[in-house]
């Protein structure tokens, strides 16, 4: 056992802590909430001058660290509320690619994500929400050497900012829902793809793209065409502990957030955070915050390890959500009325938390994923 | 970053686990009996006496011990193991106190004499100890300490009452903290750390039985007890800042996050057999499983810092207090899976579970109060880990 992290993630975690804090302050963020695309393609080539497009990327594909060192730099995302298309770039659309995409296309794809020249989202939840495999109907029928896509997708995060869509299809109709599922990348600007952006509380940028005889060629398919479920289960089981990470610093960064305000904010003649009614609500919302990052750390280096992380994963998610949901509305309680306006920046804490609480399955979905390792 | 024991552990945890097969007695296991519910059996302390001994013999407690101390310089995850698999196999004979408490705090502040009087006994499993910390007018609050040890030429005269004192009923020796100097202040700057044998002349143990209808803990009076000078550890009237050390293994020397993980299985398993497993229910007990993987994690981070020389010590309060409330939400969900069942005692025809239901439930009331309260641990939390102000 080391729950240590090492140089090279300490060095990471330094750079994005440091990178953040120059060039994403509240104002900004309070600007990136409102922006249509969440993106500027000047603090975009900036991360990518610091490596950070190319995380977890293999090295011979222009990356640098390995999921680890990208769970502690989202764990930074996190702390400072990042709204950006970097989640749906490197860990989804990235993800897809290395697990399901050929020699040729990680070549053609990945150097480019490194190299902040590329942004990549990730279809595949349809109007259900559902990230079950019976919730994709996108349909996928090959004419030739091409596939004519129909149909629509929602809450496909980033669209508006990004290159490319990794789209998951229905080929046939199968007993097992699981089969006949096929992940295909395409241009964003192919023909027939339509993009109506959905509008958020949180500030993620969400969209809903329809599908009229979209024509992809055979060869932007990813990976085995009927075995997409199982590249999208394992991408999913990524971002959900990636979620996780963005998640914990959340709420490390809310819970520093009350307890600065519990010190300084005088009542009845002493700083709040001197009553026990404050102590021990903040005592709980550090068990909460560490437990977070301990689940979520421990799931991140299974898979890190290519070890089976299914029943950890799922562990991860469903406690990680519930937590960050009693430590965003402690902080609440903590700052008392000034917590509650909108100039305060603690709202957007919460309502990011709320968001990643619900993407790829929240905690109800990951408690019945856990139940079933304990038959 | 490592989630995994070494294979050395792991082969350590092999060994212990065949060992266990072997020795525990079937009664123990066929009940599935937990840490907290077993000195509800009749055989209990002789059973406990027993297998620590055969622990000793093994040489497992006092694996992480430094060698020149008999031990096997071993990490801590090794007694982290040991306790693991005890706890797996329903089995007594590891002494929280003696080997939880009292070794770590004599490795870390005895003298030498100390060290080589008293801990080949704990490793051995022959020597076993309780703790006189409480009294009946003060509990959390440790400073308050009013027992008296009056220094004579050759020794310390103890009288006074202590209370709430685990095993003190069949205990060899006792770590006792008393009031040394009544004049200072701040108060707790008057306490001094005494080791004594139960054997002294004046010593008297009535028990106490606890709501679940264990006999764990016990009254202790003593009158004029004499007490050698030799015995004082860490130096007179320092005796606060060994308290406070050893709180800090107290915290963590039980696997309390096993034990709840276990009597889950086994609920688990009951419900499972007998289909009393709701939706809503079911659900209950998915949270409940998540909350067993933090609070492992917890514990194992804590156990990690020591295996680093780091000395945890709000990371144990969050840990202990964590697992703690964790056994009692367990405990609760066992008196919901078995609804009306969960009122039978196991004298009772149809009873299930061996009448574990409301034994483990009405012992897990004493989780929030014993090893410090969990308001205490909170407190604990705040001031170290968080440093919110003090009120006083």
């Amino acid at each position: 056992m080391d729950f240590a992290l090492n140089e090279q993630q300490e060095m990471m975690q330094s750079l994005a802590r440091d990178f953040l804090s120059d060039e994403y302050t509240d104002k900004v963020l309070k600007v990136m909430v409102e922006d249509e695309k969440g993106h500027t393609p000047e603090l975009w080539q900036k991360l990518a001058a610091v490596n950070l497009t190319g995380l977890a990327i293999p090295e011979e594909y222009g990356g640098v660290g390995d999921f680890l060192d990208l769970i502690v730099v989202l764990e930074e995302m996190g702390r400072a509320c990042f709204i950006s298309p970097f989640f749906t770039t490197v860990v989804l659309g990235a993800s897809a690619i290395m697990e399901a995409g050929s020699g040729e296309q990680k070549r053609q794809y990945l150097p480019a994500i490194a190299e902040g020249k590329s942004i990549i989202t990730l279809a595949v939840t349809e109007s259900s929400g559902s990230y079950a495999p019976e919730a994709i109907s996108l349909k996928a029928a090959q004419n030739g050497s091409d596939y004519i896509l129909n149909g629509a997708k929602l809450f496909v995060p980033d669209a508006l900012a990004a290159d490319h869509i990794i789209c998951a299809a229905r080929t046939r109709e199968a007993s097992d829902p699981q089969k006949g599922i096929l992940l295909i990348i395409l241009d964003i600007n192919v023909p027939g793809v339509h993009i109506k952006p959905l509008k958020t509380v949180s500030g993620d940028k969400q969209c809903e793209l329809t599908f009229t005889d979209v024509k992809v060629s055979i060869d932007n398919v990813l990976g085995e065409a009927d075995k997409g479920w199982a590249y999208i289960d394992r991408i999913m089981q990524k971002a959900n502990v990636a979620r996780c990470a963005e998640s914990v610093g959340l709420s490390q960064q809310a819970l520093n957030m009350a307890l600065d305000y519990a010190k300084e904010r005088i009542a009845f003649g002493h700083p709040i955070g001197a009553f026990q009614s404050i102590r021990h609500r903040c005592a709980d919302m550090l068990i909460d915050v560490d437990g977070s990052r301990l689940v979520t750390y421990q799931a991140a280096w299974l898979i890190n390890e290519s070890l089976p992380a299914e029943r950890e994963a799922a562990a991860a998610k469903a406690w990680v959500s519930q937590a960050s949901r009693r430590v965003m509305n402690s902080a609440h309680q903590v700052h008392g009325a000034i917590g509650f306006t909108e100039d305060h920046i603690l709202h957007y804490y919460t309502k990011k938390a709320r968001f990643n609480e619900f993407s790829f399955g929240d905690a109800d979905y990951h408690f019945e994923k856990l139940l079933t390792h304990y038959k | 970053m490592d989630f995994v024991f070494t294979p050395e552990e792991e082969a350590f945890r092999q060994e212990v686990a065949s060992f266990l097969d072997k020795e525990v007695p079937k009664i123990y296991r066929e009940k599935k009996l937990t840490f907290f519910d077993m000195s509800s059996q009749e055989d209990w302390i002789q059973v406990h006496r027993s297998m620590a001994e055969k622990l000793g013999e093994k040489g497992w407690i006092s694996l992480h011990w430094p060698r020149e101390y008999g031990g096997q310089d071993k990490s801590p995850f090794h007694r982290l193991i040991l306790r693991e698999e005890l706890t797996r196999y329903h089995s007594p004979g590891y002494d929280s106190i003696g080997a939880g408490i009292v070794a770590p705090a004599l490795l870390l502040k005895g003298s030498d004499e100390q060290k080589k009087q008293h801990l080949p006994g704990i490793a051995s499993g022959k020597v076993i100890w309780c703790e006189t910390l409480s009294e009946p007018g003060h509990g959390s609050d440790l400073a308050s300490i009013e027992v008296f040890a009056k220094e004579e030429t050759d020794c310390f005269v103890v009288n006074g009452q202590k209370i709430w004192t685990t095993n003190g009923h069949f205990a060899d020796w006792n770590a006792l903290v008393t009031r040394t100097d009544r004049e200072v202040d701040p108060k707790y700057r008057g306490l001094t750390f005494f080791l004594v044998d139960m054997k002294t002349p004046g010593i008297t143990v009535n028990p106490i039985i606890n709501m679940a209808g264990h006999h764990e803990f016990n009254e202790v009076f003593f009158d004029d007890v004499h007490i050698p000078k030799g015995n004082i550890v860490g130096g007179l009237n320092r005796g606060f800042y060994v308290v406070m050390s050893l709180l800090d293994y107290e915290r963590t020397s039980d696997t309390v996050y096993a034990f709840a993980d276990i009597y889950l299985k086994d609920l688990a398993g009951y419900a499972r057999k007998n289909n009393l497993l709701t939706p809503v229910l079911e659900s209950r007990m998915a949270q409940l499983i998540a909350d067993c993987e933090v609070a492992r994690l917890l514990h194992y981070y804590v156990t990690w810092m020591q295996s680093q020389d780091k000395v945890p010590n709000y990371e144990s309060a969050m840990s202990k207090m964590y697992s703690f409330e964790l056994n009692q939400r367990v405990a609760e969900f066992g008196m919901e899976l078995l609804g009306q069942y969960s009122q039978l005692t196991e004298a009772s025809p149809l009873v299930p579970m061996y009448g574990r239901i409301p034994s483990c439930y009405y012992r897990s009331f004493g989780y929030s109060l014993e090893q410090g309260t969990s308001e205490i641990d909170r407190d604990v939390i705040a001031q170290r880990g968080l440093g919110l102000p003090r009120l006083r």
